[in-house]
């Protein structure tokens, strides 16, 4: 009882990403607070998914499948997962920030009247004391985000509702096998009694899925843009620039808001985590929203005509200029130095 | 075809995109007050919405709800100007501190009070906290289905709605009977401008509290057109658990709030000079950075 439970959402039968990355941060959740990490799975044509999920360090796994729960709906899913969670209790339940899960989380906290943090940038573990009512928690989960457009760091907590509830971005955590042969126990759900009819009341017509085309994550080198690079065409450039080195095309949210680039670049919090060989950040004040998703870089090259700009104390080389004046001579002088 | 009674909530919110160097204060964190409050853009685009709805059914009727402090009347004004009909001020300090749960509770409890609605609209998430998350609690405390993500609604008529929703890998077109609450997308169409006639209509347009701190030589409007009072609700006005507002009715606390400091990393600083790009692009590719 009182367990972790991370809900794993599935695309063509693979377990996403993101769910991967966070039962790998569920173990380690588990393992600080000695207790079970529980997963649970819903959708249609399941068999075997339990050989994706164990070596993650699964010790639970809970499957409904069902024809209905594939797509995911709302409320299907709501109603399932909250009559699991009643059921058994989870001190923490994480989610992916996907569309899935931030869809979900909602519905299910407010079910519950359990707190939930959208976003989370790290997960600790940590205890907290109420001096007015004199109480001490132990072992509560700090949910780390920025907030406030990213002026500001805040430390997020439920000392008295459970489960306590986060989602995190995918490329946030990373994902690691735990041990490939480690079994766990499955567990099906009996969905007839979880669902009742009207949950089914959304039909979807048509659904295609679009792979995205942009592999920021996959991406050695990453040349992104803010609001600094000023307009459409001088992001061009930043294309330009990403071709001769091999690399792709990323932006800032202020970017992504001014329309210079297509919210599938967007790096941050709200956006993708890149952890590329190289980072150029062109143009970009360096918001810690904006940082959240790249400062792992193993380079940072910042060009900003700002010499006080946030992202230069991160940066491991500052070129203090014009973006429009500088990228044609990085292009120019790496074309003559690989030649 | 009857016409449709339409809430969009939206939020008044400090413009977190462009905190510029006057919104720092000397300490390095942000000066709230520096910064211009404003209608939440993706509420904007649920506006939108609403306002294509309420031109393509006739007779449909679109209310702006709103939580906050008196000011946030601004953009229950501003929704006015551009084509809602009234709007609804929900105002306490009974609210204060709410999270988002404690937010959708007293939201709910306020749309209960409004009687039959046959859809809500919301913008996605608010630019402050983009947690995403008030919509579908909003949702799921009046047991209405949710439709979030939405782009485009490509039919409605009284009994169903059809939408394209906008997810990370591509699209969804999902279809569902009134009522319900769905959640706009900043990519779907950006509201239309303000309207010369409404703005004319709609400029004196105050909430009782305001009224009460009004020049008395404006009074008489108020009697004789009723449109220009904007309801303004307190804790009282709505049948509410008290244990469920604000913040005790918020699970979530703030244990600690950290402002941003920037620690320096030993960088090198170079100018835009030939001499100095092109040795910086012989250092990347000898360390193999690039190349």
């Amino acid at each position: 009882m009182n367990n972790i439970f991370v809900y794993c959402e599935i695309e063509d039968g693979t377990l996403a990403e993101v769910s991967l990355e966070l039962l790998t941060k569920g173990r380690k959740l588990a393992d600080s607070l000695k207790c079970k990490l529980e997963a649970v799975v819903l959708g249609s044509g399941l068999q075997g998914i339990e050989k994706q999920v164990y070596p993650y360090g699964v010790d639970v796994l809970h499957v409904a499948d069902d024809h209905r729960l594939y797509p995911y709906q709302t409320l299907p899913h709501t109603s399932i997962v909250v009559k699991l969670f009643e059921q058994e209790k989870p001190q923490i339940a994480l989610m992916g920030a996907t569309s899935i899960g931030r869809d979900l989380g909602p519905r299910v906290s407010s079910a519950l009247h359990s707190g939930l943090t959208a976003d989370c940038t790290s997960l600790e573990i940590g205890d907290h004391e109420d001096k007015k009512a004199g109480v001490q928690y132990k072992d509560l989960l700090y949910q780390i985000r920025p907030a406030f457009g990213g002026n500001i760091i805040a430390t997020i907590i439920n000392p008295d509702c459970r489960p306590q509830m986060a989602t995190v971005r995918e490329g946030v955590m990373k994902k690691e096998i735990l041990n490939q042969d480690y079994i766990g126990e499955l567990k099906m759900i009996d969905v007839e009694k979880c669902v009742a009819p009207e949950d089914f009341i959304v039909s979807i017509i048509d659904r295609h899925i679009e792979q995205s085309k942009v592999n920021l994550k996959g991406a050695p080198i990453v040349v992104a843009g803010g609001y600094g690079v000023g307009s459409r065409e001088n992001f061009n450039l930043l294309y330009d620039l990403a071709e001769v080195l091999g690399g792709e095309v990323g932006a800032s949210r202020a970017a992504v808001d001014a329309g210079y680039a297509g919210h599938d670049r967007q790096i941050g919090q709200t956006g993708v985590t890149v952890r590329p060989k190289l980072y150029i950040a062109c143009g970009i004040s360096g918001q810690i929203q904006h940082r959240a998703g790249m400062e792992e870089s193993s380079q940072i090259i910042a060009i900003n005509t700002d010499p006080e700009a946030p992202i230069n104390s991160i940066a491991d080389y500052v070129i203090n200029g014009d973006v429009a004046e500088i990228i044609p001579k990085m292009i120019k002088y790496y074309r003559k130095n690989t030649k | 075809m009857k016409g449709l009674k339409i809430i969009v909530l939206a939020k008044q919110v400090p413009d977190t995109r462009n905190v510029g160097k006057d919104a720092m204060k000397a300490d390095g964190t942000v000066n709230r007050a520096a910064l211009p409050a404003i209608f939440n853009p993706e509420d904007l685009n649920a506006l939108e919405q609403a306002l294509q709805i309420k031109d393509r059914i006739p007779g449909s009727k679109v209310t702006v709800l709103t939580m906050g402090p008196g000011r946030a009347a601004d953009i229950i004004r501003e929704g006015m100007f551009r084509g809602a009909d009234d709007g609804i001020l929900l105002s306490d300090r009974a609210f204060a501190g709410s999270d988002t749960l404690a937010t959708s509770y007293a939201l709910s409890r306020a749309i209960m009070k409004m009687g039959s609605v046959d859809l809500i609209v919301a913008g996605r998430q608010a630019i402050d906290g983009d947690t995403a998350q008030v919509g579908p609690q909003v949702a799921e405390k009046l047991k209405l289905p949710q439709l979030t993500y939405v782009e485009e609604i490509q039919k409605i008529d009284d009994k169903q709605i059809i939408v394209k929703r906008r997810l990370e890998r591509g699209v969804e077109i999902s279809s569902c009977p009134l009522p319900l609450l769905i959640t706009v997308n900043g990519s779907a169409t950006d509201c239309r401008a303000r309207n010369a006639r409404l703005l004319m209509k709609f400029k004196h347009a105050k909430t009782v509290s305001e009224i009460q701190n009004a020049n008395e030589d404006y009074l008489h409007l108020y009697n004789d057109r009723p449109y220009l009072t904007i309801t303004e609700w307190s804790v009282n006005d709505i049948d509410t658990d008290p244990e469920q507002l604000g913040l005790t009715g918020s699970p979530t606390k703030v244990k600690k709030i950290d402002n941003v400091v920037l620690q320096a990393k030993d960088s090198k600083v170079i100018t835009s000079s030939d001499e100095d790009i092109e040795a910086l692009m012989q250092e990347l590719i000898e360390s193999h950075a690039i190349g």
